[in-house]
């Protein structure tokens, strides 16, 4: 009875300028899902431990695991919904804190070797684009083989050994020295990437190509242009988050970060409401999936559970998050052609 | 003035007002001729209907038209004005716009997203923000206007029907300010209720006016009834072109089949 057009001259048909609140309720439902499980999961962990939560120590433990999951997660989703992936986030992420000591070494003030460091890790999402897009070749395997790639160039360069992190007291802090600096970072991020996301052409135009590739082209949008503007911002973000770690701990190490960093991007990515298969995702979402896994990082640890554990627990979160986000999809997908 | 003349010349009613008119258009693929002297007309308001079976060459004359490819041979008049349509951005810029049987809709967006793509309405201010309540006031409007009903503009079209999906399509198209509109089998894979839906919109465009409509078809039937004119496409020329309620459904079936038999014969020979 819905979703048929009536007859010539019988026309009657409500204007409908502003959501109504169901559909509000509709547009932030898979955020609010994962926002429901986290707040499930963080009550059980209170209720079984009471130091869980509401301890200073343990408010800036979740937050330091959460943010750089999360801040790289935003690079991430932008690239799933345009329908690409970069696994060498992990390794940019050792890459530009030394491109920033490089440059500090060198004599530039501090705020310009920040700078270089995070350029240097635009020009690896920029490469990682460049070579998707005008070589064709599909993102997973560019960013396979730059993840090696450097990898490589960043344990050359830094002979294998860790070197202090530079600069004055106070910029360390903002940097991510202080407790809670990282999480406002991330909490920042969050909404410009939101923003950029929902409220501008890039955004909607990277959802649209993502979508439908061939017909985003066919309206006039310049979907490589896109795809290669999405890499240089997950590498910005990636090199951004080794370069706030680093200043946390106080130390530039050509180990940091990794397969392990990246894979919980994209499990918080996942988790949070970003299917893989490109056309749709949620910034917000992310930044519930990265609190989720650091959650369940913190809970088990503290009610004494160890990390294999905590792997088994994560393995079976993502795929009842995929199965969940596809069976629901579909649901809903019914549920319109009432 | 050398214009009103050839239109006289060609026998074409000379008073009204033509939107469209191809003269002798040639298209060739290397040795392959796709089309091999098409001459048509389409008056302003008019919806004409070409019928053809795959590989007539219907395809490549709706890409000659929306500017995708260029004839090879032939002239083509734009609103009076001889034109060669150098790209799909120059035949937008003209008011002609298509739709195609992909229909080009990203599945995940809104019915509004879909309508504004690429012609986001922006708000004023440094960061260039879209406006999401006028695009949204906006598309309820268009929609409202041709007799469009959905529950929502907020729904993401993938909820949607294939027959809705074809409509906001259409929409999204009149929604730029066509003159000329392209529909490249609106029909297919339809339903007849959904076709019909469809056919009630096509046919309350035309009654707003404005709007110029070639139609690809496959349906001999479908496209009598909704078409003022029709025009009969063989192996890239035109075989047969005739007011609808001047013809009928047999005398169609029975010029293609008089064709496919000669074409059989000389197949043998």
């Amino acid at each position: 009875m819905m979703g048929t057009v009536n007859q010539p001259h019988k026309v009657e048909v409500p204007a409908r300028p502003a959501p109504p609140r169901g559909v509000l309720l509709a547009q932030w439902s898979a955020e609010l899902r994962i926002l429901l499980v986290a707040v499930l999961l963080a009550a059980y962990f209170e209720f079984a431990n009471h130091d869980f939560l509401l301890t200073n120590a343990s408010l800036v433990n979740l937050s330091q695991f959460v943010a750089p999951v999360a801040i790289i997660a935003f690079g991430e989703i932008m690239l799933m919904i345009g329908g690409d992936i970069d696994l060498s986030v992990g390794m940019v992420f050792a890459f530009a804190p030394f491109m920033m000591v490089f440059a500090s070494n060198a004599g530039a003030p501090m705020w310009l070797a920040f700078v270089a460091g995070v350029a240097s890790a635009a020009l690896v999402g920029f490469v990682n684009g460049a070579v998707t897009v005008w070589l064709r070749l599909p993102s997973f395997v560019t960013t396979l083989g730059t993840l090696f790639l450097v990898n490589g160039i960043t344990l050359t360069a830094s002979r294998g050994t860790p070197v202090e992190a530079p600069g004055s007291p106070t910029f360390a802090g903002i940097m991510g020295a202080w407790g809670y600096s990282e999480i406002v970072w991330t909490v920042a991020l969050a909404l410009i990437m939101h923003i950029l996301l929902r409220h501008t052409r890039w955004g909607l135009h990277t959802q649209a190509a993502g979508a439908n590739p061939l017909g985003a082209s066919e309206a006039g949008i310049h979907v490589n242009r896109l795809r290669l503007g999405n890499f240089v911002i997950a590498g910005m973000l990636a090199g951004l988050t080794g370069i706030l770690e680093g200043f946390r701990i106080t130390s530039i190490d050509p180990q940091a970060g990794g397969n392990q960093i990246t894979f919980l991007a994209i499990a918080a990515a996942v988790i949070g409401g970003t299917p893989l298969t490109g056309g749709s995702g949620t910034i917000i979402g992310g930044l519930i999936g990265a609190a989720v896994l650091g959650i369940l990082n913190d809970g088990f640890t503290l009610i004494g559970v160890n990390a294999f554990m905590f792997n088994i627990i994560l393995g079976a979160a993502i795929l009842a998050a995929m199965v969940f986000n596809i069976h629901v999809g579909r649901v809903r997908r019914k549920g319109g052609q009432r | 003035m050398s214009e009103a003349q050839t239109v006289a010349d060609s026998g074409t009613a000379a008073s009204a007002p033509l939107a469209m008119r191809g003269e002798q258009l040639v298209k060739r693929f290397g040795a392959v001729t796709a089309l091999d002297g098409i001459s048509f007309t389409l008056g302003e308001g008019e919806i004409l209907g070409i019928l053809g079976d795959n590989g007539a060459g219907k395809s490549t004359l709706v890409k000659i038209l929306t500017g995708f490819h260029q004839q090879t041979e032939g002239t083509l008049h734009v609103h009076g004005q001889e034109t060669l349509l150098r790209s799909v951005d120059h035949a937008r810029a003209l008011g002609i716009e298509c739709v195609y049987q992909d229909l080009a809709l990203a599945n995940s967006l809104s019915i509004y997203h879909n309508m504004f793509l690429n012609r986001e309405i922006l708000r004023r201010g440094p960061f260039r923000l879209v406006d999401h309540r006028r695009m949204r006031e906006r598309a309820a409007q268009c929609l409202e206007d041709i007799g469009v009903h959905v529950p929502s503009v907020d729904l993401p079209v993938e909820r949607l029907s294939g027959g809705q999906r074809q409509a906001i399509a259409v929409a999204r198209a009149v929604n730029s300010n066509a003159r000329i509109l392209l529909l490249d089998e609106p029909l297919a894979a339809m339903g007849a209720r959904e076709a019909a839906l469809i056919i009630d919109l096509v046919l309350r465009l035309k009654e707003k006016g404005g709007l110029s409509i070639i139609m690809i078809m496959h349906n001999y039937a479908q496209t009598l009834d909704i078409a003022d004119r029709v025009m009969l496409m063989q192996r890239g020329r035109v075989t047969f072109e005739q007011r609808s309620a001047q013809t009928s459904v047999p005398e169609l079936m029975e010029i293609v089949r008089r064709e496919y038999r000669a074409m059989r014969a000389s197949g043998a020979r």
